[in-house]
């Protein structure tokens, strides 16, 4: 799977990581539905950092298109609340 | 993918497709694509340029700026040792408000110059896609029957498009913190057309209706504090009959 984070770049990650992520990505929604600032920094930013960790960055000479596209890492939290809705950014497990 | 939640992502396929809709043969697309490519990386550098010139003008600001702080404080201390106190206040206040824009200023700056790498970050990696994408296209070109050709130019232009895509938010939201910091530098330089930085020499006695508003908008306790402390460092300097004096300069 293919994620880019906006305005850094795009990683591929191992499939088995979908859980993890859509973990975070809800919880990112349920603070944003709450009105919980501080919770939704904390789940967007370790959603981001799975990615950067867990990820190989993909080569700038690699054209594939992303699976996910996630925010810049300075979203606010006005901003996210157009962004972190329902389903959140990552597709539920089908 | 289906399903896929996000204003942001479902505003990069919408682009894109766009983007793939307006050609239907291969080589057309190819061609249309890498032309848009290439506008899109002259636009890149015309957005760093601009942050960069927003980010001179801020700091051209920034230097007056301190150069009144230094000049007000020194004109507080004259006052002060000249005992008059009132004026020594003033000055003191208008310190204080160049002292919070001043640092309101450097941390803008700072923010602009992590915008302008970011730009420049990717605007090199647009540069790295579309190269791959030029590549790529001779190759399509020779190798493949046309219905294959238009499936692969399809994904290689998601990819540069998406890169495009990305590129263009980062712009649109530097272009946004550009514009915040251009009305809040417009807001400095009403305060200094209005005379809040100028030379307190030149006024004459009483308040005016900036010394009111400015002793609204700076932290009284801090002038105190601050005065003080430029009181004690006065007296002790000259053998403390300076207090006195003060005093009789207040109640004149």
């Amino acid at each position: 799977m293919i994620v880019r984070i906006s305005n850094e770049g795009q990683y591929r990650l191992d499939d088995a990581l979908h859980g993890r992520l859509n973990e975070l990505d809800d919880a990112a929604v349920t603070a944003v539905e709450a009105g919980n600032e501080d919770g939704f920094h904390e789940a967007f930013e370790e959603l981001l950092d799975v990615v950067r960790k867990q990820g190989e960055p993909v080569g700038d000479d690699d054209l594939a298109a992303s699976d996910v596209i996630l925010p810049p890492a300075d979203l606010s939290f006005v901003e996210a609340g157009e962004e972190f809705t329902g389903d959140g950014l990552i597709p539920e497990p089908a | 993918m289906p399903g896929m939640g996000g204003r942001m992502s479902t505003v990069i396929k919408a682009k894109i497709s766009r983007l793939l809709d307006r050609a239907e043969d291969p080589g057309e697309t190819l061609d249309y694509s890498y032309q848009k490519q290439l506008e899109s990386l002259q636009n890149v550098k015309k957005g760093i340029a601009d942050v960069v010139t927003a980010k001179k003008r801020l700091q051209m600001q920034s230097q007056k700026l301190e150069q009144s702080v230094v000049k007000l404080d020194t004109q507080a201390r004259q006052a002060l040792s000249s005992g008059n106190e009132d004026l020594a206040r003033v000055a003191l206040e208008r310190k204080n408000v160049a002292q919070n824009e001043l640092q309101s200023l450097d941390q803008q700056v700072t923010e602009l110059e992590a915008q302008q790498e970011k730009l420049t970050d990717s605007e090199a990696k647009l540069r790295g896609k579309i190269e791959a994408f030029r590549t790529k296209k001779e190759v399509m070109k020779a190798q493949y029957s046309a219905a294959e050709a238009q499936v692969r130019i399809s994904e290689a232009a998601t990819g540069v498009g998406e890169e495009m895509a990305d590129v263009g938010l980062a712009m649109q939201r530097a272009a946004d913190k550009t514009e915040q910091m251009r009305a809040r530098a417009d807001a400095v330089s009403e305060l200094e057309a209005a005379g809040t930085f100028d030379d307190l020499t030149q006024l004459g006695s009483g308040q005016d209706d900036i010394d009111r508003q400015l002793a609204e908008l700076s932290s009284t306790s801090q002038v105190d504090d601050e005065l003080a402390k430029m009181k004690a460092e006065l007296g002790s300097g000259s053998g403390g009959g300076d207090s006195k004096q003060l005093e009789e300069g207040q109640g004149a």
